[in-house]
């Protein structure tokens, strides 16, 4: 049922049917390279029976911890993944990375470079990295990236890193399909800080400061724990807005925070031990600080298994996959009924002659859908 | 879920491993090339200088790119390209990657690369759009 247009479209091309979707999941399973990257570029291009993929690859993962890590350009994101991936294959783990940039929005072309800072890892056929562009698919990037994780998953990567530019939504959609987000912050301006609080403060579990060993590392650390203490209290990006007590009474208390509120016991949601985003600093370039950073996530990671949140993350996450399939299958259905009937621009230059609106026109085309599923409702 | 999203295999977006392997670091073309791709519309992974054969597999193989453009101005293309062959044959990659090569290349010598996989050399003097075309023409169906 699924695969009816699909097929027609693609005739010359590899073949897309069951078998070529299971001989790529058993690759997947049995951990051939080549099979996971063939399968990242299905997932990318939307390649007939990505679907189907993805969907056989489900039940092989949920074993995975997923790290998102995003900063400001040249914040030094690609040189410090770099090194976490490498303390983690010194704990003998393995290591899915995806890095994503910014595409071209005229031509949809990239540079993607964040591949050249992996020095420490070169040659390590279990760190796999893989470059992601943010193809101007209207938030197709973060199912993308949320496939992607799937498939590192299911390939059996211990831990899996999202790497992009934070700067905007799509990015925020993007590190949302983390557990854990660090956040990477270049000493420099207090402008930058002030910045970040649009957005960037309620998704950080985790900020870094990097290249602490440049000037002005000092204050940004300081301001940033000034706007930790002193902000709005949502200091979890899942950020149930609860009252958030104790404002600034500890001014300085953050970064070694070891212990706070670890013991959780008891998970009476009303009384959580709330997660304080802690302030790492770091060095990337010489490594400095990894262990700190590594401490830090691990402690977090222990924050949500304790409290009860990484479920609650996963429950979440998946009910917003599903919204989002619904969102894109409707609007592909409803793109192509628009087509049906006679095109975009037909119905505009309607309401651009007053003979109709949008709303009329929205209505029309949603109409039929919304007949159908009601009657369907009513025959079961 | 009669609606598979799915793109047309038309407007596929082609991926391509620029590389920079060996010890010279002339890198002034792959920088030019990367950017000229990438304005034609591709996705251009920049593999940085100094890159073994080895390092330049994995980056092809990880990144499943349709073209690896290697770039080599050292003179040692016939030590180093039959290793990335022979490295992208162990990953059943060989087939379907096109391969070429940049630089400076004796014609004598450009028989041998052929022999091995090599799918077109590219000189001085080799026009930007050229490249892009035969891209554009050679890109392998997948």
């Amino acid at each position: 049922m699924t695969d009816g247009d699909a097929e027609g479209r693609s005739a010359p091309a590899a073949p897309t049917d069951q078998s070529a979707v299971e001989g790529l999941v058993e690759g997947v399973l049995a951990g051939e390279h080549r099979a996971l990257a063939r399968t990242i570029t299905k997932i990318e291009n939307r390649a007939p029976g990505y679907r189907d993929l993805v969907a056989a690859l489900h039940p092989h993962t949920g074993d995975a911890d997923v790290l998102g890590v995003t900063g400001s350009p040249g914040a030094g994101k690609s040189t410090l993944v770099d090194k976490l991936a490498k303390a983690y294959r010194d704990q003998g783990l393995t290591i899915g990375i995806i890095a994503i940039d910014p595409a071209s929005p005229y031509t949809g072309g990239a540079v993607l470079g964040d591949r050249i800072r992996m020095a420490s890892n070169v040659g390590d056929m279990d760190v796999f990295f893989r470059s992601m562009s943010a193809r101007g698919t209207l938030g197709g990037l973060s199912t993308a990236t949320t496939d992607a994780v799937t498939a590192l998953d299911a390939f059996g990567k211990d831990k899996v890193i999202v790497e992009t530019v934070g700067a905007g939504q799509n990015e925020i959609d993007i590190v949302r399909t983390a557990d854990t987000v660090a956040v990477l912050v270049p000493p420099g301006s207090g402008d930058d800080v002030q910045m970040l609080k649009a957005g960037i403060l309620e998704i950080a579990d985790l900020f870094v400061v990097n290249k602490a060993d440049l000037e002005g590392s000092d204050r940004t650390v300081q301001e940033l724990r000034e706007m930790i203490h002193m902000g709005s209290g949502t200091s979890t990006r899942r950020g149930a807005q609860s009252g958030h007590h104790g404002a600034g009474h500890h001014g300085t208390g953050a970064a070694g925070g070891e212990s706070n509120g670890m013991g959780t016991e008891t998970d009476a949601a009303a009384d959580d031990p709330e997660w304080e985003p802690r302030i790492v600093e770091t060095v990337a370039n010489t490594g400095e600080g990894v262990d700190d950073l590594l401490a830090a996530l691990d402690a977090h990671r222990e924050y949500l298994v304790a409290s009860g949140e990484l479920d609650q993350q996963v429950r979440d996450r998946y009910a917003a996959e599903v919204r989002t399939l619904l969102r894109e299958d409707v609007h592909a259905l409803l793109a192509e009924e628009i087509e049906n009937r006679g095109g975009i621009d037909a119905a505009v230059d309607r309401i651009v002659a007053r003979e109709t609106d949008p709303y009329t026109v929205a209505d029309e085309l949603i109409a039929p859908v919304a007949d159908c599923v009601r009657e369907r409702r009513e025959e079961e | 879920m009669s609606t598979e999203q799915e793109q047309d295999p038309q407007d596929r977006q082609i991926r391509c491993l620029v590389a920079k392997v060996g010890l010279d670091g002339h890198d002034r073309g792959a920088h030019v090339i990367a950017r000229a791709f990438r304005d034609a519309g591709f996705e251009v992974i920049y593999s940085g200088l100094h890159r073994s054969p080895d390092e330049v597999v994995q980056a092809a193989v990880q990144e499943d790119v349709d073209v690896l453009g290697i770039s080599i101005l050292s003179g040692a293309h016939n030590t180093l390209v039959p290793k990335i062959m022979d490295g992208l044959r162990e990953y059943g990659a060989l087939e379907d990657t096109l391969v070429l090569v940049g630089g400076i290349v004796p014609d004598d010598d450009k028989a041998t690369l052929r022999d091995e996989g090599v799918a077109e050399i590219f000189g001085p003097g080799a026009s930007m759009s050229e490249m892009i075309e035969y891209v554009r023409a050679n890109a392998p169906e997948r």
